[in-house]
């Protein structure tokens, strides 16, 4: 088992015609991703990297029974797809787009919460660089061949740090259950919460690693969740140290703005839940292991 | 996105929200000519930089004649105003609001935020006005009222009557009061604020509900929509560094220290930051050259890095994924023959192709420093920073 995604899961592609989507989308392909359609509107009966294209989710959904959807939409419209992916019954959807406003965001999470929770959608992004479930299937822009396959369930804010831990991991011998990217925006899809309560249900996580950074309360909130809920073992790292206090550091939701936000804080917190801390990005992958034996 | 008090409250105003009558001024001459046009017998005058705690720091000053507003403001334009959230170089002074002064009865705090924990647009005001929030929240915590407004229908009146009443407006003045709230929150909503902070709101003696000061920030991601808000931009209000990286497409945060970071992704830039603290140096900047890692984005980030006189050594650290090792080591190679600096650079590449990345940087014949792992690229970084200045005292001193 993984979470989110396997090698069955149907998946398409939003904005498949752009020149990044189709690179991603000739790369999961290669990866073994079950990828079977796009969606660009206007552009419904082309074919493109060897799958069908269509004007909207709903016929995507209908003609393939597409599960799965990576949205590569460009800001303006991209708050406008995912909702379209929500409605259209998408169960998951990933969203690589940086550079949402904030407030269309607020929008797509109050819009998705329309759906009773059997009929939901599950996001996770934006801004990040999506989903892998090692040796079965990605839904994102990551390279595939850096992680391997096994039981370390990885959540993390930032995609090169995460890229930074699968590759510490695999260079050990050690495996990846399922990768997820939950992305740098202030308003996100799915929170660390969210994520790890995916990881403590499914069998095949017999750890979790948090990767997180200054700014926002889901560090917080995931200490408290951890506490009370998860029973495997959690490592977590908090980049930040040296940041400055109200200054953004490139992803639009890294900024200390407010009491707890900063990475000695979010440690502090971490570390009083009972989790086991990486004290810095060198040690996570050993970290890691040491918490397995 | 920043702006200037004056523009706050001319955008709040358009939205309902009451201002004191007041003009901005360019020179000490038109701060006095456009308070003889106002009226009156006296005015504020405040400094416009993009900074709260102008008040303490001398950028606002109660003046009663024209003589006295072109003597104040003479030693206010071209000056540097040094507040608790400027840091210790200060803004630039190059406008001035003159303001009327108004009969104040009691001040009261209001700000507009994204909360982050709620996922909502959330109101937060205080009787306690005048106080900084964290103040207020740290001192009269009960003083302190909040209200989530719900996205799909946006902020009620029975809401903002609700914080009315809890604030002890009284009845005759709730309507206005409602007035504001609601101007307020259009204003967030259709500008695509992230902050809209009015501290501190005043009930006058006359009846009258007016925004005292006025701050609002923006979120950047939304300007495409906003044209007539990016207008409002003020580069004489930024560090130059970070607008030139910021017209070039770089995320870039200048620090105190003198150990140069060029990395991609911004959880990495971050956490290669931390390391090289741990490594006993201090980073220089904060850089996220984006997933791309191009040779030309490579080459405009050393000549960024660079600009700052303060860096003594350069830290490249990137992890290839879909961009292979060999291809960035070319880049870093290229960027150096085209214009090589006078600092030590180390370079740590991971990911794809890393032997092949490896090699190229080997034979390049370029004196660059290789490390295998972070915490040694930071342990290298700084031992070569260090090696550096011993041997080169002068060497790009400030």
């Amino acid at each position: 088992m993984s979470i989110f995604l396997d090698r069955e899961t149907r998946v398409i592609v939003q904005g498949i015609t752009g020149k990044m989507a189709r690179f991603h989308t000739r790369e999961m392909i290669d990866y073994g991703t079950n990828v079977v359609g796009g969606v660009v509107p206007g552009k419904g009966g082309e074919t493109c990297e060897g799958v069908p294209v269509f004007n909207t989710v709903k016929e995507a959904v209908e003609a393939t029974g597409a599960q799965a959807s990576l949205v590569f939409v460009p800001p303006p419209a991209a708050a406008d797809s995912i909702m379209e992916a929500a409605d259209a019954g998408i169960q998951y959807c990933v969203c690589i787009t940086d550079g949402i406003p904030a407030q269309d965001m607020i929008r797509v999470k109050r819009y998705m919460y329309r759906y009773p929770k059997e009929r939901r959608m599950i996001l996770t992004g934006p801004n990040c660089a999506g989903t892998i479930s090692p040796g079965k299937a990605m839904l994102g822009i990551m390279p595939g061949h850096i992680y391997m396959q096994g039981h370390v369930g990885i959540i993390g804010r930032s995609g090169t740090l995460g890229y930074e831990a699968a590759a510490q991991l695999k260079e050990l011998g050690l495996g990846v259950s399922t990768s997820v990217g939950i992305g740098g925006d202030p308003i996100n899809g799915s929170s660390f919460r969210d994520v790890l309560e995916h990881f403590q249900n499914d069998d095949d996580t017999h750890a979790i690693c948090l990767i997180g950074e200054i700014g926002g309360p889901q560090e917080a909130e995931a200490a408290d969740y951890i506490r009370e809920h998860v029973t495997k073992p959690v490592v977590a790292y908090i980049a930040g140290l040296t940041a400055p206090k109200g200054r953004t550091m490139g992803h639009a939701g890294a900024i200390i703005s407010a009491f707890g936000e900063s990475a000695s804080e979010k440690v502090e917190i971490l570390s009083a839940a009972g989790i086991t801390m990486a004290e810095n990005p060198a040690v996570i992958g050993q970290t890691i292991a040491r918490v397995l034996q | 996105m920043d702006i200037h008090e004056y523009q706050a409250k001319e955008l709040l105003s358009k939205f309902g929200v009451g201002i004191p009558t007041g003009a901005l001024a360019y020179s000490p001459e038109q701060a006095a000519y456009r308070a003889r046009e106002m009226g009156g017998d006296r005015w504020v005058v405040k400094a416009q930089v993009h900074a709260g705690g102008r008040g303490k720091a001398g950028g606002v000053k109660v003046c009663s004649s024209d003589t006295e507003i072109q003597d104040v403001t003479e030693n206010m334009f071209g000056q540097k105003l040094v507040t608790h959230q400027t840091g210790p170089e200060g803004k630039g002074i190059y406008r001035v609001y003159v303001e009327a002064a108004v009969p104040i009865l009691r001040e009261i705090y209001l700000g507009f935020v994204l909360d982050r924990a709620s996922q909502r647009v959330m109101i937060v005001a205080s009787g306690e006005g005048g106080m900084e929030i964290e103040e207020i929240s740290a001192e009269k915590p009960d003083s302190i009222v909040r209200a989530a407004i719900e996205p799909a229908v946006g902020l009620r009146e029975f809401q903002a009557r609700e914080i009315a009443f809890a604030l002890g407006i009284k009845p005759g003045l709730v309507q206005q009061m409602v007035r504001t709230l609601m101007g307020c929150y259009r204003a967030f909503r259709d500008l695509d604020a992230t902050m809209v902070e009015i501290n501190p709101l005043v009930v006058t003696s006359d009846d009258r509900i007016l925004a005292l000061d006025a701050k609002m920030t923006f979120d950047n991601n939304a300007l495409f929509r906003h044209p007539q808000i990016s207008e409002l931009r003020d580069k004489s209000q930024e560090d130059p560094r970070e607008s030139r990286a910021a017209d070039r497409g770089l995320s870039y945060v200048g620090l105190e220290g003198n150990i140069g970071c060029i990395v991609n992704g911004a959880g990495l830039a971050m956490a290669t930051m931390d390391t090289i603290k741990l490594a006993g140096g201090e980073p220089a900047n904060f850089l996220d050259i984006g997933g791309g890692a191009t040779p030309e984005r490579v080459a405009k980030a050393f000549r960024l890095v660079m600009s700052d006189k303060n860096v003594q050594a350069i830290l490249v650290n990137i992890f290839a994924g879909i961009n292979r090792c060999d291809w960035v080591a070319e880049g870093v190679v290229k960027a150096l023959r085209d214009e090589p600096v006078d600092v030590p650079v180390v370079v740590r590449l991971a990911g794809t192709n890393v032997e092949e990345g490896q090699k190229i940087l080997a034979q390049s014949g370029l004196p660059l420093i290789r490390a295998t792992t972070l915490m040694e690229a930071a342990e290298r970084a700084v031992a070569a920073w260090r090696a550096d200045t011993k041997q080169n005292p002068n060497l790009r001193a400030v």
